[in-house]
């Protein structure tokens, strides 16, 4: 275990990104998010942010080959380099941890996403323990414990000071070549901070938000409750709570057509909109009742299912506080599903 | 608040009962305080959830857009700045009329939790107001804000208490807040110089990402099928493609509802990266006032706004543009 103060932890980020591009959760005026650390960012740890970890590995947009003819009028494709340069992402939350683990299954599984592997091949995750949940958090519900969350090195934070401790070999290999800047520090020190975290995630509001009556084997039953109707009346169709979620996966493979050739590029989708899947007989879910339904079923059916019985939402509480008509999970869960007695 | 919501609830049932009306868009409780949702009430039982609490805030008007083609009748609740929207959807010929019930409902402002949150407050499990302070109650102790600092955008330059258009009224008599000057950031921004205002805007899309909240809240964007989800239309985006492209959108969008935007203020309400979106709004409806003499969209129903009423008088694009938007 190492420790470093909290004041001095500016020099840690400067001498990490030094070497290696460093995404960490960025105060960017009034919003924090994941971001490339400049020195004389401001990095926080104690807010969640708007946008998870994803983007460091599934970015919004990416150009993934580019078309254009050369001087006889053949064609030339460009395949695009994937990502070649290690780097680190730091302050990753337990919700977040388990979320790439969920995008692993779907990006790493036959036929393997190149661009989503090699950033993950040459990814130094720095997870964060949490200290202070907020009340949209129920990550707890999918069996996550925020106070000790697997990254090639563990952070936590505790009074005054950043702890550090080595899990894997890319973590030792980064965290001794920051030696020079770290204390040394008991395993003890951060035990009392672990029990305090758990403690709380117990006193949260939603600590009682269960999946009983969700999961594989229920899909039949499940995708014709009536109750859909009533839930789905409020979304108003936007992507909001897609986008910000760790766990959601879709996109759509675009061709934009410049000067210069053609830009074959990828971009997030969202089950949400009316032209998602768009095929050329149109749409296969016309109504937002539809497109609603499948978003929750996809999460807590559809992807148990296929995954043994793993449910692809971490609980992060990103939707819960981001839907512009505070329609999410949690009450789509509660109205179906049941309550902890 | 409490005994508006109960005189709310007795209306919504009375009004369900005798079969007035098939439903009550009205808001539904939240698993805390701060987050009621739409939603349409069929049914007597159900309006034990509806809710009219400190965080209503989102504007109703739009629902009413979907239910264009349905035969039922539906009332609906509208706070007074709300009620400019509506007006503005019957001139535009997007609901109707006869079919709609409007219940005016009083105000005396709507919060805004991120604003709550900004002030690094979390683990909120209760919120209670009074006419200037609200007390939240965490897992990690109490707090006590003065309401003025955590009014929503839209509140703090509230258009006063008057519903512009309403079949009944319940709670008018509220004091909705004392406005600020509704144009000083507009100001502030057009003191700027080219460059600071670009810088401005850059620094506040970038950080948009595009997931339409702004659109699809808002009660002027009601194309059928706007022209950025239109596959056929060439500019169909889902993300964007560099930081000009999403200053594009959100100029284009302004300027397709400049004169119809009654500047409800929902855009920058809804956008989960916090972007002051209405402030684009406001220059244009700005620098109507200026060029055309005041105006408020919505103000009076089926009325023709300055950009499509023609009048000798208009003043010349060309002179505006020649005298780098001076009149």
């Amino acid at each position: 275990m190492k420790k470093i103060a909290l004041a001095k932890i500016d020099s840690l980020l400067e001498a990490i990104s030094k070497d290696m591009n460093l995404f960490a959760p960025v105060d960017n005026k009034s919003t924090v998010n994941y971001a490339e650390w400049k020195s004389g960012d401001v990095a926080v740890f104690d807010k969640m942010t708007v946008r998870s970890a994803k983007d460091a590995f599934f970015p919004q947009c990416e150009n993934m080959s580019k078309f254009s003819r050369d001087q006889d009028n053949k064609i030339i494709i460009d395949k695009l380099e994937t990502c070649d340069k290690d780097f680190v992402v730091m302050g990753v939350r337990g919700c977040d941890i388990k979320a790439i683990a969920v995008l692993d299954k779907v990006f790493l599984s036959e036929p393997v996403d190149t661009f989503y592997a090699a950033r993950r091949d040459h990814s130094i995750l720095i997870s964060l323990s949490c200290s202070k949940p907020e009340e949209t958090c129920f990550c707890t519900t999918f069996g996550i414990d925020p106070a000790q969350p697997k990254g090639d090195v563990e952070m936590y934070i505790v009074s005054d000071y950043a702890y550090f401790n080595t899990v894997t070999a890319k973590g030792e290999k980064l965290i001794s070549s920051l030696n020079n800047l770290l204390e040394n520090a008991k395993d003890s020190d951060i035990d009392s901070a672990k029990v305090a975290t758990r403690d709380i995630m117990c006193k949260l509001p939603l600590h009682d938000v269960t999946t009983d009556g969700w999961g594989a084997g229920v899909l039949e039953e499940m995708f014709n409750r009536p109750e859909w109707e009533q839930l789905s009346s409020s979304c108003i169709g936007c992507g909001t709570c897609t986008y910000v979620c760790p766990t959601c996966q879709c996109y759509d493979i675009r061709d934009y057509n410049g000067s210069n050739g053609v830009t074959r590029y990828r971009c997030w989708d969202s089950c949400m909109k009316s032209d998602f899947t768009m095929m050329a007989h149109g749409n296969n879910r016309t109504t937002q009742l539809q497109r609603f339904r499948q978003r929750f079923m996809h999460k807590l059916v559809y992807s148990p299912a296929n995954n043994d019985g793993e449910f692809s939402c971490v609980g992060c509480g990103r939707c819960v506080a981001k839907c512009p008509v505070s329609m999410n999970i949690v009450k789509v869960i509660k109205t179906m599903g049941g309550e902890k007695l | 608040m409490q005994g508006l919501e109960k005189k709310i609830k007795d209306r919504a049932s009375e009004l369900l009962q005798s079969g007035a009306v098939d439903g009550i868009i009205g808001w539904e409780k939240g698993q805390f305080e701060y987050d009621p949702t739409p939603a349409v009430f069929t049914k007597e039982t159900g309006l034990d959830n509806l809710c009219y609490n400190n965080f209503c805030g989102a504007n109703l008007s739009k629902y009413l857009v979907g239910k264009i083609t349905s035969d039922k009748k539906f009332a609906v609740l509208l706070k007074p700045c709300d009620t400019y929207s509506m007006n503005q959807l019957i001139t535009e010929h997007r609901v109707n009329r006869s079919n709609i019930y409007i219940i005016g409902i009083g105000c005396n402002g709507h919060l805004n939790v991120e604003k709550i949150k900004a002030q690094g407050i979390s683990g909120i499990t209760a919120v209670s107001a009074s006419d200037d302070h609200v007390n939240i109650s965490t897992i990690y102790g109490d707090s006590k804000l003065a309401k003025k600092e955590i009014l929503l955008g839209k509140c703090e330059v509230c258009r006063g208490n008057v519903h512009v258009i309403f079949d009944e009224l319940i709670g008018e008599e509220l004091q909705t807040p004392k406005p600020d000057d509704r144009f000083e950031m507009v100001a502030k921004l057009e003191a700027m110089t080219a460059e600071e205002r670009f810088k401005f805007w850059q620094g506040e899309l970038s950080r948009c990402i595009r997931c339409n909240a702004c659109r699809n809240a808002c009660p002027a964007c009601t194309c059928r099928v706007c022209v950025f989800d239109n596959g056929r239309s060439g500019i169909e985006a889902k993300a964007n493609a560099s930081e000009f492209e999403e200053q594009m959108f959100h100029i284009i969008r302004a300027f397709h509802v400049a004169a119809r935007c009654t500047d409800c203020g929902e855009c920058s309400r809804v956008c989960p990266e916090n972007i002051p979106l209405h402030l684009l709004n406001r220059k244009y409806v700005k620098d109507i006032n200026e060029f055309y003499g005041d105006y408020q969209a919505g103000d009076i129903a089926e009325q023709r706004n300055p950009l499509v009423n023609f009048g000798d008088d208009d003043i010349e694009p060309t002179t505006v543009s020649d005298k780098g938007g001076q009149k």
